[in-house]
């Protein structure tokens, strides 16, 4: 009798704990692996495609599953040693040999030359040129990510890689000090 | 709140932790008073004086402005005006290096003074009282003030803030060493500086206001104390000498004991804390009307002769300044704006003065040595001690140097200030501030990257998902069109059919369409031609009378000219032409029969058969006049008679062609609807235009002419090109072929007319004829191939001819190169033909 008891007692615990570890498992659901997440935010956005991948979230999504942290050359230096603080791996130079501190650049159209053929709108991951077919085209310098990808595709060569411009909230001391000494 | 009012009056000052002594370095520019400059030759005015967005530019270069008019207009968050220093002329708006340590160039307003410093109209407010809280706010506003303790941060927004202020504070601690500015000006202007924080009270309602002044300034104490004399509210407290005491953050804890916690603006803490300057500003603005256009700067350092303060102009250029107060520089001199802790060395002397520019210091090497090597740290913690933040700058400074920006802002970098007091007592010379300034540019332009990059992953995400949805619709689209296209043909085809039906049921009345053609046709023929037949007919033998008559006649002119050969064929041409004329005339007369036979049968279809007939019979009646016409004119050489032989026959043929061409619509309709609608538009504008064409050739050259422009040359190459295509199908499935030499002598005479216009004008629509005249041949060829060879082919044949060698004395009359032209399309269309004969 106590067997039987004792029985229905640890078959009603484990009926409970089981409905209870169920109702979590929709309840708390996560969508998708947030490590992926964590990567995609160190990953600078530009959307590039120059890992191989198309964008920076399927990028993130292989370095989840075990891909090199080394494929990022908008990122430079700094990215690869973020996502290897964040994976736990050694730093790696940057896969194709880039320059370890990219300089940003933005897209800028010579709009004199521009033909309106539409191939940059059609290749720009960010919406980020504006324009019609026949009409000058140009880009939203605020939303370009320089990913270089509008380059290749126009037919007239008028897009330049230009760096960007340094502005006073952009600017950086430079270390030397204006320091006081005692006049006596 | 009660007990601390009290203790404040009482005159309870609190204390800041750290905090240094430097040599105060002032009294050399309070000697004398403040100085007023000679007018510069020109002022560069920065749109840009302050923090937050730039105004809109509201004049252009080359315009005379007055003193105190506004340059720009405010637009956009935390954008304050800027305003003429002094009347003048514009010469030039481009960016100019602007104050700042970079001296990245900013738009600039040059204005080149005329001298006459004539004020534009100033509205003073006589009751500041009656001014309601957004007037008054407003007038601050528009007239440009900013803090011009430093920050530049636009004083509006402060005084329009929505918080409750308990206390408003007066910064007139002026703590770093050499600047006076403030100081002189509360010497000079306190009932000023007074009636300023009233105004701020008023805005504010706050319950004490408390000006903080420095004990190394007795004067300027002595001075506001009896100006606020009459203020019970406003309290002169006295603090100690501590550099830096004039940070914000630092005088509240210094006049009130209370701390503005990280990360928080004073207000929040029910403090508002303004410039001696930015009040004295207001006052001006709101009971002066003048805007924001100079301010107290002290010209200081061993290197000035006449050291003290000046009212400069903004925009005066800082070595005008230096030139005015007598300026001897050292080699590699250093001039600083602003003072000597919290300043920055300028890269030009060639900077205008802006809002927040408080004092041009020019040392020499003895006052401001170069900094020395940087050497270790040897943790002394003298910094930490000094720090007026309670920082650990020693910590900052290890952090910065190796870019932990997240251990940096664990530490609170963003609460320092960057009064550089733990460089100034750093015994192994650090910058540490300049660590920190570069630490907390990188740190800022990271989280400016990473809300670009938030942005940039948003904006690639909504086109992805955009280029989805459109792909989907897409093929949506593919999917429903077919099933529409389906419909649609199955519509058409059963109109065809239908239409076809209607035809074999009654070949008289054709179609509808038929019907519309004929009428069109009947209307170009004109209202004067009547339908009786018999009167046609009588005019008709009349005029085979007449043109009997010409024709002898002409042929002796010719005999007598001697041109026996061309004589000849003339006399042939008109021979044929009379065979053709007497067969229209037999060809109306049928018409005319077939109607009344038609004519019973249905009512409707019967009078359109009859209005067919009709202009048939017209057509043939004008084709006969016209013989007559064009014989009996006294149009002596050869080329009218052949001319009149061709229209003639083309005039027959027309007539024929009404017929068939309808009948080639109806077979080529269930085709393709639509084309076939378009070449039966323009087969039926064809038919029209033979029949002008056989009225005078000269004419539809004329018609032609005005067509001067590119486009309808072209549009009229395809026109022509489709007529053809038109003609072609109707080649094919029936027998009579006249449509088709009519068309080719059509296609033949009109690249002819082009040409000439072509030669003039544009290469285009010679191509384009070029290519109708290549369609025309290969029409001719198919005809050949498919028919068996008419009469009317022989005639043209004959026309053909007879044309080309009629046509050489006129060339030298006419245009040259058109006949020739002409000559060679035709002697080309009768090779075709031919060959198309040999083959058949």
């Amino acid at each position: 009798m106590t067997l039987f008891y004792a029985l229905i007692a640890l078959g009603s615990l484990a009926l409970i704990f089981g409905l209870i570890l169920g109702f979590a498992a929709v309840r708390f659901r996560v969508e998708s692996n947030p490590i992926v997440d964590q990567i995609d935010t160190i990953l600078p956005q530009t959307q590039c495609g120059q890992c191989g991948y198309p964008g920076c979230r399927p990028y993130a999504e292989a370095i989840a599953n075990g891909d090199e942290i080394n494929k990022c050359p908008p990122g430079g230096e700094a990215t690869v040693k973020k996502l290897a603080d964040l994976m736990g791996v050694e730093a790696k130079p940057l896969a194709g040999g880039e320059q370890a501190d990219p300089v940003k650049t933005v897209a800028y159209i010579r709009e004199d030359e521009c033909i309106g053929c539409t191939k940059c709108i059609q290749a720009c991951p960010v919406d980020a040129i504006v324009g019609a077919t026949r009409q000058m085209h140009t880009v939203l310098i605020d939303e370009c990510t320089g990913c270089d990808l509008c380059v290749e595709p126009c037919p007239v060569d008028c897009i330049d890689m230009l760096p960007v411009k340094e502005t006073k909230q952009t600017w950086k001391w430079q270390l030397n000090a204006i320091p006081v000494t005692q006049v006596d | 709140m009660e007990k601390l009012i009290d203790q404040i009056k009482q005159g309870k000052v609190w204390s800041i932790p750290g905090g240094i002594h430097p040599p105060g370095q002032k009294l050399q520019s309070t000697t004398q008073a403040i100085a007023r400059l000679p007018l510069p030759d020109k002022l560069v005015v920065s749109l840009k004086q302050h923090i937050g967005a730039n105004g809109k530019l509201i004049v252009e270069k080359g315009q005379q402005v007055l003193k105190g008019q506004a340059l720009t207009k405010p637009s956009g968050n935390w954008s304050v005006p800027v305003h003429a220093p002094t009347s003048g002329l514009i010469s030039d708006i481009c960016p100019m290096p602007s104050a700042h340590p970079s001296a990245l160039p900013e738009l600039s307003v040059i204005i080149e003074p005329d001298g006459e410093d004539n004020w534009c109209e100033l509205n003073p407010v006589t009751d500041a009282k009656a001014l309601s809280h957004d007037e008054l706010v407003d007038v601050i506003h528009q007239s440009g003030i900013a803090g011009m303790g430093g920050a530049g941060f636009p004083t509006y927004v402060k005084a329009d803030t929505r918080k409750a202020i308990e206390f408003l504070i007066v910064n007139a601690v002026e703590c770093e060493p050499y600047i006076t500015a403030d100081d002189m000006l509360m010497r000079e202007h306190a009932d000023g500086i007074i009636a300023g924080i009233e105004l701020m009270q008023q805005l504010l309602s706050p319950q004490l206001t408390i000006i903080g002044i420095e004990d190394n300034k007795p004067d300027a104490i002595a001075a506001m104390e009896q100006a606020a004399q009459h203020n019970d509210s406003i309290i002169v407290q006295t603090v100690p000498t501590v550099y830096p005491s004039g940070g914000e953050k630092q005088l509240i804890k210094l006049l009130t004991g209370k701390e503005v916690p990280s990360g928080s603006i004073p207000a929040d803490i029910g403090m508002l804390v303004q410039n001696v300057g930015t009040l004295f500003a207001v006052n001006q603005a709101v009971h002066e009307g003048k805007p924001l256009i100079e301010r107290v700067v002290t010209v200081t350092g061993n290197t000035i002769h006449k050291q003290g303060n000046v009212w400069a102009l903004l925009g005066t250029e800082i070595k005008h300044l230096l030139d005015c107060q007598g300026f001897s520089p050292v080699p590699q001199q250093r001039v600083v704006m602003g003072g000597p802790m919290m300043g920055f060395t300028l890269p030009t002397v060639r900077i205008g003065v802006v809002k927040t520019t408080n004092c041009i210091l020019a040392p020499d090497h003895q006052e401001l040595a170069e900094p020395g090597d940087e050497k270790a740290c040897i943790r002394c913690s003298a910094c930490a001690d000094a720090c007026p933040a309670s920082l650990l700058p020693q910590q900052l400074q290890w952090f910065a140097k190796s870019k932990e920006y997240d251990k940096l802002n664990e530490h609170n970098l963003f609460d320092c200030i960057e009064c550089g007091a733990c460089a100034y007592v750093c015994p192994s010379e650090i910058p540490l501030v300049q660590y920190y300034r570069v630490a907390k540019a990188e740190i800022k332009e990271q989280q400016a990257e990473q809300i670009k990059a938030e942005r940039a992953k948003e904006r690639f995400e909504a086109r992805k998902e955009r280029l989805e949805r459109e792909q989907e619709e897409r093929q949506n689209r593919h999917k429903r069109k077919p099933a529409a296209k389906s419909d649609g043909e199955k519509q058409k085809v059963a109109d065809a059919l239908a239409r076809v039906k209607s035809k074999s049921d009654d070949k008289d009345s054709k179609s509808a369409v038929a019907a519309a053609i004929a009428r069109a046709k009947a209307k170009k023929q004109g209202a004067e031609l009547e339908p009786d037949n018999s009167e046609v007919a009588k005019e008709r033998a009349a005029r085979k009378e007449q043109a009997r008559k010409y024709k002898e006649q002409k042929a002796l002119e010719q005999g007598e000219e001697g041109v026996d050969k061309d004589d000849k064929k003339s006399a042939v041409a008109a021979a044929i032409a009379r065979a053709k004329a007497k067969k229209a005339a037999q060809a109306a007369e049928e018409n005319t029969s077939a109607e009344t036979d038609a004519a019973p049968k249905d009512d409707k279809k019967a009078a359109v058969a009859a209005a067919i007939a009709r202009a048939k019979a017209k057509k043939a009646a004008q084709a006969t006049e016209h013989q007559t016409e064009a014989d009996s004119a006294p149009v002596d050489d050869k080329k009218a008679a052949v001319a009149a032989a061709i229209a003639r026959a083309k005039a027959k043929k027309a007539a024929q062609a009404a017929e068939n061409q309808t009948e080639a619509e109806e077979d080529s309709a269930p085709v393709d609807d639509k084309k076939a609608a378009v070449a039966a538009a323009i087969a039926r504008a064809k038919a029209k235009k033979a029949a002008q064409a056989a009225e005078n050739q000269t004419e539809a050259e004329e018609d032609s002419a005005p067509v001067d422009d590119k486009k309808v040359a072209v549009a009229a190459a395809i026109a022509r090109a489709k007529a053809k295509k038109a003609a072609k199908e109707q080649a094919q499935s029936d027998d009579s072929s006249q449509q088709i030499n009519d068309s080719n002598d059509e296609a033949d005479a009109k690249p002819q007319s082009d040409v000439p216009e072509s030669s003039e004008d544009k290469k285009k629509a010679a191509v384009a004829a070029a290519i109708a005249r290549a369609k025309a041949k290969k029409a001719a060829k198919e005809q050949a191939q498919s028919d068996d060879s008419s009469q009317q082919i022989n005639d043209s044949n004959d026309e053909a001819d007879a044309k080309p060698q009629s046509d050489k004395p006129e060339s030298s009359e006419d245009k040259k190169k058109a006949a020739v032209a002409r000559a060679i399309a035709r002697a080309k269309a009768k090779k075709l033909q031919q060959e198309g004969n040999d083959k058949s």
